[in-house]
């Protein structure tokens, strides 16, 4: 399922459970990132995302389940595996009160063979900052300076949590092409995001997690397959009346009315292949209740309609 | 198929830093990180230098000497005040920033681990400590201290269990409370037990009943230690036997209730 390679996962959870005060924030999840790939785990705030990463990285024990990175557990044997993963926290985890590069520097002499500290710091744009202290950093700086101490160790598996929060859009393009680059290299990528464009962007795997547990996996088209090629969604006033618009939108003779669904407020989506007179008749509705539509796509499906399809909720 | 290139590579032990070297990196870091920050130099040593300056040089506050010289009194308990300064006061605040913003939870995952972060931190804290005596030292000297040879090794393993109980007391404020909360309580703990706690004057200064408390208590124990080497040259046996059982139990308590994150 995870496609052409046939090497063994370096990360591999089955079973998961982990609790807090009884409460199971992940729930028998099940996951694969191999070497080579770049795996997303997707899904809104609250899903189970982060603690099941961290139950990867050996910060946390699972209450049940198994997981294994490159073979070992990352608890027991978190000392052979800790040379051969990096990891970027959520909170970046840096320290606050000193230059950034001397941050990676300080994190490249626990390796033996660090990564060029000069070389990736000019790759990730680090040098405009080098010398300021981590607590002036923007948000966007200090996440590249995280990513930067997840890989300067050449680690075979490298996780990253919500590697792109708070970036500016030119930030994100250089920590993309950086896990492109991983990639190339071999490195298993194993991150997680709520961002649909970011997986879809990056990701050769997606699996998609809600309330602890993954409710869809494939590859970004293998999730995309299935519906139909084109969808109409538009925007217009909240609140229009489905039942009504949804029998206006339906072609004569068919068995059922046009379902349309809100799918957030003044946001609706017509689960109907998209056809000329399926768009003439909806502004034909809109014109007889003198409704203004504020815009029309006719599209192809992203994840988002994916995690909507699967869950009913909004992502972001 | 690109699986060539992951197995290719060395096995984990052989990628990372030898252990003494990541050690020592930490230890470097994290006493780099006290001298760079000017509240962490201000407590750990310009306070205790103003302190011995004015304790030492004038007679604004009564210390009881025994006859003993004023000066050889008072460094004695400066040198505590110092450990307590650095040892609790300065690392409750850094680790407990260090835990708030995940830099602990980050460098276990580094080759460093938790075990290598706790060996650097014992480490910077020794190195803090060295410095903060040889200055105390050396302004005491200047004042005129003449410190008893023959307690010159007593003081020293004095000076030691101190750092080891202050500092397990730092990492039990730290490793419990929100950062916050750290930075008042550590803070206040400090003034407090500077002023009350028998280590800056000495224990027979204070208050009949709570002096009987005081001298058990590790602010207490430790300067009582000190002067009883450094002024009379003895073996303090009994407030060294308390600062051991001290760092025992307040260790003991630290791997019980420590939080990473």
């Amino acid at each position: 399922m995870l496609g052409q390679t046939s090497s063994p996962p370096a990360v591999e959870v089955r079973g998961l459970v982990k609790r807090y005060d009884g409460r199971a924030v992940v729930d028998g999840l099940d996951l694969q990132a191999s070497p080579g790939r770049v795996t997303a785990v997707l899904g809104p705030n609250g899903a189970g995302k982060t603690t099941t990463v961290e139950c990867c990285e050996g910060l946390r024990a699972p209450d049940g389940g198994s997981v294994r990175v490159l073979g070992l557990d990352p608890v027991a044997d978190a000392r052979a595996l800790r040379p051969r993963v990096g990891v970027m926290l959520q909170d970046a985890g840096l320290p606050t009160g000193v230059p950034a590069l001397g941050v990676l520097r300080h994190v490249a002499s626990m390796y033996a063979r660090p990564r060029d500290v000069d070389a990736l710091a000019e790759r990730l744009g680090l040098q405009a900052f080098a010398r300021t202290t981590v607590r002036r950093l923007s948000g966007g700086q200090r996440q590249r300076l995280a990513l930067a101490t997840a890989v300067v160790g050449r680690p075979d598996v490298v996780f990253l949590d919500e590697p792109s929060a708070g970036m500016d859009p030119q930030a994100r393009r250089a920590v993309w092409s950086l896990v492109g680059e991983l990639r190339a290299e071999g490195v298993a990528v194993l991150l997680t995001t709520h961002l649909m464009d970011e997986a879809e962007a990056l990701a050769d795997d997606v699996a998609v997690v809600d309330h602890g547990r993954v409710i869809a996996r494939g590859t970004v088209p293998e999730l995309l397959a299935g519906a139909d090629g084109a969808l109409l969604t538009f925007r217009a006033a909240p609140g229009l009346p489905l039942a009504d618009l949804g029998r206006a939108l339906t072609p004569a003779g068919a068995p059922a009315p046009t379902p349309v669904r809100e799918t957030g407020p003044g946001a609706y989506a017509v689960d109907s292949p998209a056809t000329p007179a399926l768009v003439a008749a909806l502004a034909a509705w809109c014109a007889d209740r003198d409704v203004l539509l504020a815009r029309v796509d006719v599209g192809r499906r992203t994840l988002e309609d994916v995690f909507l399809d699967l869950t009913g909720r909004n992502l972001r | 198929m690109t699986t060539a290139a992951p197995t290719a590579r060395a096995a984990g032990p052989d990628r990372a830093a030898p252990a003494g070297r990541r050690v020592l990196a930490q230890a470097r870091f994290e006493t780099l990180a006290v001298l760079r920050n000017g509240e962490q130099l201000l407590v750990t040593l310009i306070i205790p230098v103003v302190a011995l300056l004015a304790l030492g040089r004038s007679s604004f506050v009564d210390v009881g000497t025994g006859g003993a010289a004023r000066i050889d009194v008072v460094t004695p308990g400066i040198l505590g005040l110092a450990v307590m300064a650095g040892s609790m006061a300065s690392q409750a605040i850094a680790t407990a920033f260090d835990r708030r913003n995940g830099v602990l939870r980050l460098l276990a995952t580094t080759p460093l681990g938790r075990g290598g972060l706790l060996a650097g931190k014992a480490v910077a804290v020794l190195a803090v400590a060295a410095l903060q005596v040889l200055v105390v030292g050396a302004v005491g000297l200047a004042l005129g201290w003449r410190p008893d040879p023959a307690g010159v090794p007593a003081a020293l393993l004095a000076l030691l269990l101190g750092v080891a109980a202050f500092t397990a007391l730092a990492l039990l404020l730290a490793g419990t409370l929100r950062a916050e909360a750290v930075l008042a309580v550590a803070n206040l703990l400090l003034v407090v037990l500077a002023v009350v706690g028998g280590v800056v004057l000495p224990v027979a200064d204070l208050p009949g009943w709570w002096a009987s408390v005081a001298r058990w208590l590790p602010p207490g124990a430790l300067g009582e230690a000190l002067r009883g080497a450094l002024v009379s040259g003895t073996v303090p046996v009994a407030p060294l036997a308390a600062l051991a059982a001290w760092t025992l139990a307040l260790g003991w308590a630290v791997r019980r209730w420590f939080r990473w994150d």
